[in-house]
């Protein structure tokens, strides 16, 4: 399977789910279906889902303490330690979580290799590279941000944070679509970033070999997915406008659960609900794990302290080890003879000559 | 060498893009000559019990498997998925995000795209998708599943031996996934069917028998260690004078046996007895052992079982002599196991007392349950402590830079002190650039069992982006000596500089310390511990 078949398949496979509701809804009508039974059925999916993984990787324990170290341990005391890199104990440890998990610190470190080979002589560099870091960054808080507006949709009273995020994030009133004539609302910045990052992150996979030769289809399918939930929310706010009050009515209807279908919303709209349903229906089976992952992963997760406070392995079993005594046994008069001190003297095993 | 080993330029044209078109499950291996080790004998495997032993060659096709063999890697694979969180979630959460793929030595060196990080797990995790995950059951090759086969399983053996675990990878992981664990638990999966390769086999047999990897029985290691003990008076005058097996010693020390084997580690040991003599009037108390006279653990390259059944030793060594704690000399993956496993299988170490510094009265805090001390944390202290006498211009011949082992770095944290230790014995030291050395560094490429010598194209491979950054400090500030404090490392660096940069040479830390150190009332030294004239003394040579 090469990367053309990996990436077709993604494609296909997002069209496919596109259709479905397009279909359902345009054709069908099935409103109570697209727009109540499978958003539950896929919050079900979801956190069962997560619960259930997470349960799963919980069970098995973390025998050794393997953190990867990335800086100086705590040894002698004028010797300055690092902390956060290599921490010594659980404070250490959250503070290395919360700036992984919050700024990829990994992840910033990433550099490119640049390798020349200058008439038979090779020539290894690494050079800055941060853009995957950024991207990253990118996509992960835009697409944040933007849940978060969200909630003036799921919720009948918007909360104060909402309202600030919103006129934060749509700042650029003015700025770049500026198309009063066509009532065109204004422009989230977030709406811009996360599809821009998506896109570069879709493009470098195909556009640096060695990420192209790894990549899957578990690869490219949530990036179309995303990007897909990403382009139907924006034809709906900036194009093809749905009845918002409506759109609200469902929404509150839902997290209330006393789910309501109201008639009147553009099958736009079921389109972009069915992605985000999948998206999360999908995600415990999936990759995109990884956001909880990340906080069970030992060589991150714990301190470096295995020399100070005994680690204990929960199934720690006793092993047969070559023990001093048969070690004399064989060499005792080896050891004698070369001056070594040895613990039974020839005469004390009885065994003497009968070996010969 | 292996005659078969490419020249530099010929191995210098690597190509890094992998094909465009064939995808990697339908690109087979191909076990090559020069890369691949030799399997592990038959003797040697049923030596320590190991399953399957009987001898064979993975150049040829039939590999003598068990008849049940996809069986037992199944189970093998399902129990180490319960038995370890690690396994588990670096089998889930990897998203092909490709940070670690150029930060591995094997593929800067190799271009082999199987030699990616990423790659490299994606491997075992193929076969984990289908045989442990729906979708991957379902889906099959979509899902990126694919059966357990023998290639498979040959692509396995092939790679898993191209790893020497050395965690660059792991550190710029968003996820923290760790290859080596990786590698770790599938060499265990290969072991299950009596994979091992010889290299690593018959150091684990030895050592499990005579106490150390090179199978020195106990009268041969005293005598190796006496004739240091000339050679350290015919160049300094000073009669040194090590115990062995000395019970109610204060501390038990344990290095590599390579460092009593082969050159340079033999000048690092010269070392270790210089130092001990010298504080032995300040109240050192010391002593070798001849059962516990391996430091480095090749078991750890088997199997965590096998792994800590070598390491068993140390501990009841120290119990059975009565000592009150432990020092460990310069060694690689040794400091990882005993800093992230020794205590954890083979504690506690009750019996045993808080280290405490005889000389300096330093408690060393941080080893206050493993009660085991590493040799330039005992030594830094010292120097701090103004308890040594210095002459680093006995070193001035050297102009030095410092590789930081993988081990000690990223399964430990130890950076700078080996570099005070370093700093005060030499007067000359540079540091390569910094995406090479501390929590960065690159691996020598012989690390993990994989310091043999049939495979010398994958070492010379491997240890590419070491020697460029030696290179450049060559170059650039006249680097002609790299120290280091691992016993792997100063066995095969030689062999990478002399292939790369023949200019430079290698040295352990404490070779440099034995060196520096001025002894109470010594004649004028003239050359180094390796006979060769002082900076300075060149002329004197024939006098």
């Amino acid at each position: 399977m090469n990367f053309i078949v990996s990436i077709l398949f993604s494609f296909f496979a997002v069209i496919v789910l596109v259709l479905i509701p397009w279909i359902g809804v345009g054709a069908l009508n099935l409103r109570v279906l697209f727009g109540i039974i499978v958003p539950y059925a896929a919050m079900a999916t979801f956190f069962v889902g997560i619960v259930v993984r997470v349960i799963g990787w919980a069970r098995s324990p973390s025998p050794f303490r393997i953190p990867t170290t990335a800086g100086q341990q705590w040894s002698l005391p004028w010797i300055k330690h690092s902390c956060i890199d290599n921490p010594k104990g659980t404070g250490g440890v959250i503070i290395r979580m919360i700036f992984e998990v919050l700024t990829f610190r990994s992840l910033f470190r990433n550099t490119r290799l640049e390798y020349r080979n200058i008439d038979g002589v090779p020539k290894v560099d690494y050079e800055w590279e941060k853009w995957l870091w950024l991207a990253a960054l990118m996509f992960h808080y835009s697409f944040l941000v933007i849940f978060l507006r969200h909630f003036r949709l799921f919720l009948q009273q918007i909360p104060g944070f909402v309202s600030l995020l919103d006129s934060l994030d749509g700042f650029m009133q003015l700025g770049v679509l500026p198309f009063p004539g066509l009532n065109v609302p204004e422009v989230y910045l977030t709406d811009m970033l996360v599809m821009l990052a998506l896109t570069y992150l879709f493009v470098r996979r195909i556009y640096i070999p060695q990420i192209r030769y790894v990549s899957l289809p578990a690869d490219y399918f949530p990036l179309f997915l995303l990007l897909a939930l990403g382009f139907t929310g924006i034809l709906m706010r900036y194009f093809l406008r749905v009845d918002i009050t409506a759109v609200k009515e469902l929404a509150v209807g839902l997290f209330k659960f006393q789910p309501k279908s109201p008639e009147g919303i553009g099958v736009i709209f079921y389109i972009h609900l069915f992605m985000i349903s999948v998206l999360i229906a999908y995600f415990p089976f999936s990759k995109l794990m990884h956001f909880a992952g990340v906080f069970l992963s030992p060589t991150r997760n714990l301190s470096n302290n295995s020399r100070i406070k005994r680690h204990i392995n929960p199934w720690n079993y006793p092993v047969k080890y070559h023990t001093y005594e048969e070690y004399e046994d064989e060499f005792r008069e080896k050891m004698i003879e070369a001056g070594l001190p040895v613990d039974k003297q020839p005469e004390e095993t009885g065994e003497t000559g009968e070996k010969e | 060498m292996a005659d078969t080993t490419p020249k530099p330029e010929e191995l210098a044209r690597i190509d890094h893009t992998p094909p465009l078109m064939k995808g990697w499950m339908d690109t087979p291996v191909e076990i090559k000559k020069g890369i691949a080790c030799y399997g592990a004998s038959a003797r040697n495997l049923a030596a320590v019990g190991m399953p399957n032993a009987r001898d064979w060659n993975p150049l040829e096709d039939d590999w003598k498997l068990p008849e049940n063999w996809e069986n037992i890697v199944h189970e093998g694979f399902r129990d180490r998925l319960d038995k370890f969180r690690s396994l588990k979630v670096f089998m889930d959460i990897c998203v092909r995000c490709g940070a670690c793929a150029d930060k591995c030595h094997f593929f800067i060196g190799s271009g082999d795209p199987k030699n990616m990080p990423v790659m490299r797990a994606e491997l075992i995790r193929s076969v984990y998708r289908k045989n442990f995950t729906t979708g991957g059951k379902i889906l099959g090759k979509l899902a990126g599943a694919r059966d357990l086969t023998e290639d498979v399983l040959k692509e396995w053996w092939y790679y898993l031996y191209q790893c020497t675990e050395c965690r660059r990878c792991s550190l710029f992981c968003p996820y923290g996934i760790d290859t080596a664990e990786v590698t770790i638990l599938g060499r265990e999966l290969t072991n299950l069917l009596g994979l091992n390769t010889e290299w690593i086999q018959a150091p684990v047999a030895n050592c499990n028998r005579t106490g150390n990897h090179l199978g020195i029985q106990p009268h041969a290691y005293k005598d190796m260690i006496e004739f240091f003990v000339d050679e350290i008076e015919e160049v300094t005058g000073i009669k040194v004078e090590p115990s062995f097996n000395r019970k109610g010693a204060e501390i038990l020390f344990i290095t590599p046996s390579g460092d009593v084997f082969a050159d340079p580690g033999t000048y690092t040991c010269m070392g270790y007895l210089m130092l001990f003599h010298y504080l032995q009037s300040m109240g050192l108390d010391i002593t070798w052992s001849t059962y516990a006279s391996e430091g480095g653990n090749f078991g750890y390259f088997t199997s965590h079982e096998m792994a800590k059944r070598l390491n068993a030793k140390m501990y009841a060594e120290a119990k059975r002599l009565g000592v009150k704690w432990i020092l460990g000399g310069e060694c690689g993956h040794m400091w990882r196991v005993l800093n992230q496993y020794m205590d954890t299988w083979n504690g506690p170490a009750d019996f045993l007392e808080e280290p405490v510094s005889p000389i300096t009265g330093t408690k060393f805090e941080n080893a206050k349950s493993t009660k085991m001390v590493h040799i330039t944390e005992f030594t830094a202290d010292l120097i701090k402590h103004n308890k040594l006498k210095l002459d680093p211009s006995r070193n001035d011949h050297h102009t030095v830079t410092f590789h930081d082992s993988c081990n000690p770095a990223r399964g430990m944290g130890l950076l700078e002190e080996p570099r005070y230790v370093i700093k005060n014995v030499c007067n000359n030291f540079y540091e390569m650039p910094p995406e090479t050395i501390r929590e960065q560094t690159f691996c020598c490429g012989s690390g993990a069992g994989l310091n043999a010598g049939e495979n010398m194209e994958l070492r010379m491979r491997g240890g590419l982006p070491r020697a460029n950054a030696v290179q450049h400090v060559h170059e650039k500030y006249g680097v002609n000596m790299m120290a280091c404090v691992c016993a792997i490392d100063r066995a095969v660096l030689p062999t990478l500089m002399e292939y790369w940069v023949p200019e430079v040479d290698i040295t352990g830390v404490h070779e440099l310390v034995g060196n520096a150190l001025v002894f109470e009332g010594e004649p004028e030294r003239t050359t180094d511990l390796r006979g060769e004239p002082l900076a300075g003394m060149e002329d004197n040579e024939d006098v």
